[in-house]
Formats: structure tokens, C-alpha cells, sequence
């Protein structure tokens, strides 16, 4: 199990109807690739976050696939334009199974 | 309905660790959530050959410099919260953390400026480490930490984000100075295969590029700094050791005498530059 994993995100508390605005998300995450060997030669295993979603209100408005090529604490940004008041879920798929969510509400006026 | 209805989703941005080539927006100014920090100023009186003094932020790209402004992509604050934890985790004999006797780090506020300082308990130059760890032995009952691995640098950063945008203002009279003059020779001493002193990159040619990298006056005022290179933060013994290694020279070792002296030159040359830690570099 990957230690040090703590999900981060970053939603406006308010917006106008119509606005567009920016989501920021960051999962600390070691992201071993499974292609490095120790110091014994021996393969260190594959352990990084291979999906990301993010759903408003129950709906899945994204759904990322991530490999080994991606860096060590994977950064996402998005643009979205809100059209009511609700909850913003985001979700991190580990490879050993573990799964991090973080929600975060949002009042549209 | 498709969803595109209800929500229009934009780009989505990955970060893979690159970006494109552009030059350094020089004339930027530095504001780290809101509070701005001093990047320029005149060069303190002690140095001879330099009328200003620049923060390292002032010589990176813009994609680097915006990545410190704000908190939430400052990869560096990843590290605060580690240290956070650590802070709040009791260790040793005597059943302490660090929070035990000082809450949350307030009370350090300032204290990033001044070091390294005199010690007179101990009667010697003290870096942050050495309260770091003296801390640990002496109050705690604990192991000490390593200088330059990652507890030690999150712990230092959680010391040093305190005094965040304050000047700094490192003494270099009293019973430091004779140390102060050791590190100023060595500051100005060749070694190395290459046979550089660090005066030739960061004081006679800051600002060049030497190839790839852009030259910066090797300021320490935001250490420990989060290096895209290798996706941690560096301490400032580290960096020097990763200076010395570049020149072909043996470095000196992380922690002693020397580069003790020479934290303590290269941090006076800083005076009147913001405490940026954790800044971020390339």
C-alpha cells in the first residue's frame, strides 16, 4: 500500500450562473512506475494511481486513465461552467485497490 | 440529456513534469498568495562586487515563478504537510512531538531569518537543523534526524514557511565573525577539477546561461526549496554539496564545519531578500 497519499483539491465555494471556473486537484502519490530495480536488482513493484474521475452531482463529467509515465503527484486542472448548486466528487483509483474521494459543494447564485 | 448540457467541461491540463522553453520574465513581481515578497533589493553593505541582490525566483521561467505564487501548486506545500504530520507525531523516551511544547510553529516566526546563528549554550554556529535536532535529543528523547533527508527538510520547511515574506537579516558581527570571513574565503576559493569558486558563476556571471541553466547569485533566502529536477525539497547543504559536485570538486561534508561557515556567508549576502521557503526552482 502506497503511504503518504493524501488527495488535495481546490473548488470556488461560490459562482455565478454561466461562470466559468477552475478546479485544481493534486494526490500526493509516489507513482512508481514498476520499471526501476533496488539496489539488489530486483523489480520495484508498480504502484501508482491509474484513474481519476470527477463527478457533479452524481454525473461523471471526468474520467482520466492514468500510466506509468505520469510524474510523481499527478496535478489535474479544469474549466467548468456550473449550471446549479451541488457537490463536486472527486475519486483516485489506486493500483492496490485503494480508492481516495474528496467532495467539495459548491452554491451557484 | 447528454451531461455536455448541464456542464461544459474545458481543457483538462496533466502536468508531466515539462514545459516549453521561455526566457525569464525578469521584471516579474512576486506575490505568494497574496502577500508580496521582496525579490530585488540593494545588496548589503558586506558585499563589494554586487550593487543588487535578486532572489533565484527572479532567474526561472515564468511556468516555474507562477508555480510558487500560489499554495495549492506549490509542490513544496506537499512537503509542509509531511512535515505537519511529523510535527504532531510523539517520538522518543519521553512520549513527545514537537507540538508538545510549541503548538502549532507561530512561534518561529522570524527565526528562518537569522540563521545561521551563535549559539552560546552550545557555543557554536547553529543552523535550523541543530535546533531540529537538539530539540529531539535533548526534550524529546529521540533519535536526531538526518541532515538533508526528506523528515528533516519537511520539518524545516514547516520552520521556515513561518517567517514566509519576512526580510532576511542574518548578524555576521560578534562571535560569528571570524566564521563569517572562513566562509567568505571559501566562497571566493577555486577547487575542483573545473577549478571554479562559487564567486565565478553567482557573482561574476548571474544572469548568463551556463548551457541549459540560467545563473542565479546562488541566494539561499528560499531554502528549502522544491526542485522540479528531482521532485523534493533540497536543503542548503545539499545544494552546495550538488554546487561542488558540478565542479568536479569533492564536496565538503553535509553538516560540517565548512559548509556551516559557508551557510552563514552565503545567507548574509541575502540580507534584505524575503524568506521565500518553500520556493520553487528548477
Amino acid at each position: 500500500m502506497a503511504k503518504g497519499v493524501k488527495p488535495r483539491i481546490k473548488v470556488p465555494k461560490q459562482a455565478s450562473a454561466g461562470d466559468m471556473i477552475t478546479i485544481k486537484t493534486l494526490i500526493s502519490h509516489k507513482m512508481e512506475t514498476g520499471l526501476r530495480k533496488d539496489s539488489d536488482g530486483n523489480k520495484i513493484p508498480r504502484s501508482i494511481i491509474n484513474r481519476f474521475t470527477c463527478d457533479f452531482n452524481g454525473e461523471n463529467v471526468v474520467d482520466v486513465g492514468l500510466d506509468p509515465a505520469i510524474s510523481v503527484n499527478p496535478y489535474f486542472q479544469f474549466n467548468a461552467i456550473v449550471p446549479e448548486s451541488g457537490e463536486f466528487k472527486f475519486t483516485w483509483y489506486d493500483d492496490d485497490g485503494s480508492v481516495y474521494e474528496k467532495a467539495k459543494k459548491i452554491t451557484v447564485t | 440529456m447528454s451531461f455536455f448540457n448541464k456542464i461544459f467541461v474545458g481543457s483538462v491540463l496533466l502536468i508531466l513534469g515539462f514545459s516549453t522553453v521561455s526566457l525569464a520574465d525578469e521584471s516579474a513581481k512576486l506575490v505568494v498568495e497574496g502577500q508580496p515578497m521582496i525579490t530585488r533589493v540593494k545588496a548589503p553593505s558586506h558585499m563589494e562586487n554586487v550593487d543588487e541582490i535578486r532572489s533565484g525566483w527572479t532567474f526561472r521561467i515564468k511556468e516555474t515563478q507562477s508555480l510558487q505564487m500560489d499554495d495549492f501548486e506549490n509542490p513544496g506545500m506537499i512537503f509542509v504537510d509531511k512535515g505537519l504530520d511529523l510535527w504532531n507525531k510523539v517520538e522518543g523516551s519521553k512520549n513527545k512531538a514537537c507540538a508538545s511544547c510549541h503548538d502549532d510553529a507561530s512561534e518561529f516566526k522570524g527565526l528562518r531569518t537569522v540563521m545561521p546563528r551563535w549559539n552560546e549554550s552550545a557555543n557554536a554556529l547553529w543552523s535550523l537543523e541543530d535546533h531540529v535536532n537538539n530539540c529531539r535529543t535533548e526534550q524529546m528523547g529521540a533519535e536526531p534526524l538526518k541532515w538533508g533527508a526528506a523528515p528533516m527538510d519537511s520539518l524545516i520547511a514547516v520552520i521556515s514557511l513561518q517567517s514566509r515574506g519576512m526580510p532576511m537579516n542574518v548578524k555576521i558581527d560578534g562571535a560569528v565573525a571570524p566564521l563569517w570571513e572562513i566562509g567568505k574565503e571559501l566562497f571566493y576559493t577555486r577547487v575542483g577539477q573545473l577549478d571554479m569558486a562559487c564567486s565565478n558563476c553567482h557573482e561574476d556571471n548571474y544572469g548568463i546561461m551556463i548551457r541549459a541553466d540560467h545563473l542565479s547569485q546562488g541566494q539561499i533566502n528560499g531554502f528549502p526549496a522544491y526542485r522540479l529536477k528531482n521532485a523534493k525539497l533540497n536543503s542548503i547543504h545539499a545544494r552546495f554539496k550538488g554546487c561542488m559536485k558540478n565542479i568536479r570538486a569533492t564536496p565538503y561534508k553535509v553538516g560540517g564545519d565548512e559548509f556551516r561557515a559557508l551557510e552563514l556567508y552565503v545567507a548574509s549576502r541575502g540580507n534584505g531578500l524575503s524568506s521565500e521557503a518553500p520556493s520553487v526552482r528548477n
